[in-house]
């Protein structure tokens, strides 16, 4: 007779407790996943009106809409041009690769950030970390300094942006103790070396014209790419994000620690050197197209971690989901707000720190 | 007998300096518990680390199955040795399930991630130390004891033959002590081998049957729990005093430590025996 209502307290007990999981483990994830896959093309659709030049609202869809629908027969269906030359310009060669562009930057350091900040297990890591973001930025100031063309000012960003990585891993090697750590300080000291030739560099450099100019790349813009440079960093980038995204269930194991990681087969230091060699690249290319944009591979990581938690098999692709999102937020601040573009790396900051600051203090990221 | 891990004039430093610990050779069958005793900073986590993989050896050998552990990858060796390290903190809020579902790791191929089996896995390793009431809560949230625990579902989710646990007791309450040791004794009898290392002479009777005790590099002494902790061995270990005896209601032996200043040793050649509060007192009589 005792046993009974007990039995029956318990049964309810878990009948309260499975409907409670089943609305954590599947409701939240299902609004999230709709959320963010339906909010991506939405936005991206959106971005493509908006911009100082005005175009019509309904010939942007014919715009975007006639490649495709013109490869049916002509005489079912055919859109025949109504806009202007100019708004095609603007749409095809101007807002579309811009908009391509925020996508790839903002979803490649939101990954690299993630990676690393697992790599690192440290929350507060971002993808800048080895130096690679002052490296770029001395490249490109070098760059216009030697009044080099726009394509050598990319490709020269990019391999110091390499090339400052290096330095900070062998450093790491020569030392030889504990191996985050001192790859984190290799990082502080390789940066601060680059972050001193750039100064040196602006210092030099002819105070009217290329000042400016390197004062405005160091700040970050997608206002002048172009396919070119889409389909230049392209193959290396989607490499990368794509082996980041292979082997996102081991981060995991790197993110609880090395020692358990290794006991549990993992090869730790090849781990570290794909992450590193992985998220370098995808940084160096943003960097190389957009400038220096910082923020979103702190910020992005976190948001993610609150919405989907800190499984990096759900994590990464949120994460490449919410970073494309939010660059693409931030890119059509930058064109709307005021009649001059704002650079992005500014709004990044000014974004970026208030709402890193209202995620803290919703104390659910985890590790407060 | 086939021996899971066999152990032989092991030697391991880190710099060329000093020796941590040099010609050890033991071995461990099935459904053996050893149980490694010594003094702080003696070099038994190192040696556990040793046995894990995660340091190379320096002089002598280990052998897995009769295979020389340098001979195999991680991966191999952990499929047959998992290992329980002492509690760190941990960053990120992994629930326990995620947290143990990492111990498939070995059993996983590089690109791929846990599928249906191995979550039922888990699901077992969890049921097996009683932790399914956390299983959603994250890892940095839950108690000591059940973070203990926690990990040792993890290695059991690994699916090994010789558990190694470094000190799985420190830190824990007397309760979680007691309750961590059951389970191991549970896991051993079910035929898993364990090594684990222990600050308490006690845990030796409650669990193991060989005991070793690390002392100046090496093992002092190593054999039956009842031949290695004895008082003469501990006094030389811990330099304090301890009454081995038979107690009929546990039906095991127990160490018992001294009050300071009441040891039975009545030696006119150890000072602190002499100085005592109740030797001064029997001498006044």
């Amino acid at each position: 007779m005792t046993a009974l209502p007990s039995l029956r307290s318990g049964t309810v007990a878990r009948i309260t407790r499975t409907t409670a999981q089943i609305r954590e483990i599947v409701v939240t994830p299902f609004i999230v996943t709709i959320l963010v896959y339906c909010l991506l093309p939405l936005l991206f659709f959106i971005s493509l009106f908006i911009g100082r030049y005005d175009v019509v609202p309904s010939h942007v869809i014919l715009l975007l809409a006639a490649p495709i629908v013109n490869l049916l027969p002509a005489d079912i269906v055919h859109i025949y041009p109504v806009w202007s030359a100019a708004e095609e310009n603007v749409i095809w060669q101007i807002r579309l690769p811009r908009v391509i562009a925020a996508v790839l930057v903002g979803a490649g350091l939101s990954v690299a950030g993630a990676a690393y900040q697992g790599l690192f297990k440290n929350p507060l890591v971002s993808p800048d970390i080895l130096g690679v973001a002052s490296g770029a930025g001395f490249g490109a100031a070098l760059a216009i300094l030697l009044s080099w063309n726009m394509a050598m000012i990319q490709v020269s960003a990019f391999c110091f942006g390499i090339l400052a990585v290096t330095i900070t891993y062998m450093l790491s090697r020569f030392y030889r103790t504990t191996p985050t750590l001192i790859l984190v300080l290799s990082g502080i000291i390789v940066g601060a070396f680059f972050t001193a030739l750039i100064s040196l560099t602006k210092y030099v450099a002819d105070p009217y014209e290329k000042l400016p100019a390197i004062t405005f790349w160091l700040m970050g813009s997608l206002a002048a790419v172009r396919y070119s440079d889409i389909v230049m960093v392209v193959p290396l980038f989607l490499l990368a994000t794509v082996a980041i995204l292979l082997i996102r269930w081991r981060i995991n194991l790197l993110a609880v620690g090395d020692d358990e990681a290794r006991a549990l087969g993992i090869d730790t230091k090849r781990m570290a050197q794909v992450i590193i060699l992985c998220s370098t690249l995808i940084t160096a290319s943003a960097v190389c197209i957009a400038g220096i944009v910082g923020w979103v591979g702190l910020v992005v990581p976190h948001l993610g971690r609150m919405l989907v938690g800190p499984d990096y098999t759900k994590l990464l692709p949120a994460c490449l989901l919410l970073g494309a999102c939010y660059m693409l937020i931030i890119d059509d601040l930058a064109r709307m707000l005021t009649n001059a573009e704002i650079p992005l790396g500014i709004l990044t900051a000014i974004i970026g720190a208030p709402f890193f600051a209202y995620l803290l203090s919703r104390r659910s990221v985890g590790w407060i | 007998m086939d021996m899971i891990l066999d152990v032989q004039q092991a030697g391991f430093r880190y710099d060329l300096r000093r020796m941590i610990f040099s010609d050890i050779s033991f071995s461990i069958a099935e459904e053996e518990v050893l149980c490694i005793l010594g003094p702080n900073g003696i070099g038994k986590s190192t040696l556990i680390r040793c046995l894990a993989n995660l340091n190379p050896l320096c002089a002598g050998s280990i052998r897995l199955h009769d295979r020389d552990i340098r001979s195999l990858n991680h991966r191999d060796v952990a499929k047959i040795v998992g290992y329980v390290p002492q509690a760190h903190e941990i960053v990120f809020p992994f629930p326990v399930r995620e947290f143990v579902l990492m111990g498939r790791a070995p059993h996983l191929e590089l690109f791929s991630s846990p599928g249906r089996e191995d979550y039922a896995k888990a699901d077992e390793a969890i049921d097996l130390v009683g932790i399914h009431k956390i299983a959603d809560k994250p890892v940095n949230e839950i108690s000591g004891g059940e973070y203990q625990l926690a990990m040792i579902a993890r290695a059991l989710a690994q699916e090994p033959e010789v558990l190694l646990l470094d000190e799985p007791t420190s830190h824990l309450d007397f309760g979680n002590q007691i309750r961590v040791l059951e389970i191991i004794d549970r896991l051993a009898r079910d035929g898993l081998s364990v090594i684990m290392s222990s600050h308490f002479p006690d845990h030796a009777f409650l669990t193991s049957n060989n005991v070793a005790i690390m002392q100046h590099g090496s093992f002092m002494a190593y054999g039956l729990a009842e031949d290695v902790v004895t008082e003469e061995n501990l006094k030389e270990t811990y330099g304090v005093d301890v009454s081995i005896t038979y107690s009929r209601d546990v039906e095991r032996h127990v160490c018992v430590p001294h009050k300071s200043g009441q040891c039975r040793c009545r030696d006119p050649q150890h000072p602190e025996c002499m100085t005592a509060p109740g030797v001064l007192l029997q001498a006044a009589r």
